[in-house]
């Protein structure tokens, strides 16, 4: 039973990200999981060892994919070779819905590789929306869109970061992958009070959750994923989950990445706040 | 200001090189469009963006050009980095391909070798050929049984990912030497918090006479180095461009023995593949260019 339009999934339950250390513990060992997120752009290549190891992956396990580089916020058009080769991965993987970021990272042809915040505008809600569209269009299958972790914000803006994110999902018709950690992560950069964020997002465009760790420092926060889970990041993932009902949740750990068991165990935390009848 | 005037701006000044103690150069306005808050500065705040640019894109050509970096030492490796980086800033959506342009850039720079220029480039051309063995396109290699029909204007081709390099240096071996974990691509993650520091020890080989040859290509999907010989070379080099079977030994028969040997080898190993095969699938690199 769906928990909302863009949540059809609501028995995904609790997923890990799939990562090169973890490798031979998977094929060793075969771990139940519930399902693998994987970096999208990691497996957009022509062949060699990364689809081998995707097609092994696939024939036990359920993947959903995430985008780094479609750059929806990015002025400039989408890349039609990145789009060709992401149609392609989403034949692949026949993944049930696909994420990227609210962000921009591209100009003029030049890549960043980094998720760079958006100027609150709405200008750049209507280009932003008008290319998840597009993309949605073109690759057929449902988008969800995340809210980035962020340490600068602009003169120009117009709105708060949450009322962007809503724009562009109301806009676009488009889910939303809800990543509370960085939503901590902003309220601390920013001097907001994150359940304002968080109760301010339309329950029923949430299609995925993101939880995560995060490095402090001195004078800000930096999402480095590289850490446990902290208490007030699970209470905001209570928060999400009373709101939003049984939502595929994935653990991101992306360095300093400690074994395969402790990152599972980690993950399987979320457990207690989602239903009872989701597996983990 | 306009959405693509901001980006513009933005890119512009994040990719600005770094100050010697990794600080973003005083030059950068940042105060006319990013905000403060009440501990950070907009010089500041775009700064952690200007920091994590320079060490994601400086640790991605660290981890893919290992065998230039031993040559060079990290210090050079660094200058040639950041002079190279400043030049070609990255023009695809994987990092994969930053060093898509370094051989070229660095034929005219000597500069940045110390003196160990012809072993630095000998070294590029490996390291970028070990990229596209990695995980370039393949084709429906040839079965035994369609070498048994060979027929002077037969055309065959090689695998997309198998690249023929001719070097005057023993860079296989000095690669293999240093390289820790040569496959290892791809670990994503946005948040880069610092440089990796990792002391490289230097090393060098002696430039032989006469030129030595290599195929870098992929089996089990493992990249490795294999040395052929001159006439081997030749003959994979004229099949690569799409001569027939004919035109191809011309350039490079030996004796009847040895073609045969070679023949059988490289089909075993899956090298061959119909000419036809690798024109109709079209390697993206063959689409948009190297970098694309």
């Amino acid at each position: 039973m769906p928990a909302n339009p863009f949540n059809g999934f609501t028995e995904y339950g609790v997923g890990i990200g799939l990562r090169i250390p973890h490798y031979r513990h998977i094929f060793e060992r075969h771990p139940v999981v519930d399902w693998f997120e994987i970096i999208s752009e990691n497996f957009m290549v022509d062949g060699g060892r990364p689809l081998a190891v995707l097609d092994q992956i696939l024939e036990r396990y359920r993947v959903v994919q995430h985008g780094v580089s479609m750059y929806f916020g990015s002025a400039e058009k989408l890349n039609r070779d990145h789009l060709r080769r992401l149609k392609a991965l989403v034949k692949r993987t026949k993944t049930p819905w696909l994420t990227d970021h609210l962000c921009w990272g591209s100009v003029d042809g030049r890549y960043s590789h980094d998720l760079l915040p958006m100027p609150y505008t709405f200008e750049a809600t209507r280009i932003t929306a008008r290319k998840i569209r597009e993309a949605r269009d073109y690759l057929e299958v449902p988008i969800a869109v995340e809210n980035v972790s962020s340490y600068a914000e602009f003169h120009v803006s117009q709105m708060t970061e949450w009322e962007f994110l809503n724009e562009v999902a109301e806009r676009a018709d488009c889910g939303i992958l809800l990543d509370v950690n960085n939503i901590y992560v902003s309220s601390r950069n920013h001097n907001f009070d994150p359940f304002e964020y968080l109760n301010s997002v339309p329950a029923s465009r949430v299609a995925q959750i993101h939880i995560a760790g995060h490095s402090k420092f001195e004078k800000y926060i930096l999402d480095t994923h590289d850490h446990p889970v902290i208490d007030p990041v699970w209470r905001l993932y209570d928060q999400a989950i009373r709101r939003c009902g049984p939502t595929a949740t994935l653990l991101e750990w992306d360095d300093r990445i400690p074994s395969f068991d402790e990152v599972h165990t980690e993950a399987r935390k979320a457990k207690k706040f989602l239903p009872a009848e989701v597996s983990v | 200001m306009k959405l693509i005037e901001l980006q513009r701006r933005m890119a512009a000044d994040l990719m600005r090189p770094l100050t010697r103690n990794d600080n973003l150069s005083s030059k950068v306005k940042a105060a006319e469009y990013v905000a403060p808050n009440d501990r950070l500065t907009s010089h500041e705040r775009l700064e952690i963006y200007s920091r994590s640019y320079w060490y994601r894109v400086l640790d991605s050509l660290y981890d893919d050009f290992p065998g230039l970096r031993a040559i060079l030492g990290d210090e050079a490796f660094h200058k040639l980095s950041l002079a190279y980086l400043t030049a070609h800033p990255s023009s695809s959506f994987t990092m994969r391909n930053l060093g898509c342009s370094l051989e070229e850039w660095l034929r005219s720079r000597r500069q940045y070798t110390g003196g160990r220029h012809a072993l630095a480039l000998d070294m590029v051309r490996l390291e970028w050929a070990h990229i596209q063995a990695f995980d370039g396109p393949s084709s429906k290699p040839l079965e035994p049984e369609d070498l048994l029909e060979l027929s002077p204007d037969l055309r065959m081709s090689l695998q997309p990912y198998i690249t023929l390099l001719d070097v005057h240096h023993p860079v296989d071996d000095l690669r293999i030497r240093v390289s820790r974990n040569p496959d290892v691509h791809g670990a994503a993650s946005n948040a880069v918090t610092a440089p990796h520091h990792r002391a490289t020890k230097r090393r060098t080989v002696a430039r032989r006479k006469s030129p030595m040859f290599i195929a870098v290509h992929r089996f089990d999907e493992s990249v490795y180095y294999r040395r052929i010989e001159p006439e081997a070379f030749r003959i994979l080099t004229a099949l690569q461009r799409g001569e027939s079977i004919g035109t191809a030994l011309d350039a490079g028969f030996e004796d009847q023995a040895s073609v045969a040997k070679w023949f059988a080898m490289w089909a075993e190993l899956g090298w061959l593949c119909k000419h036809d095969a690798v024109n109709s699938q079209g390697s993206v690199h063959e689409i948009t260019g190297p970098c694309g």
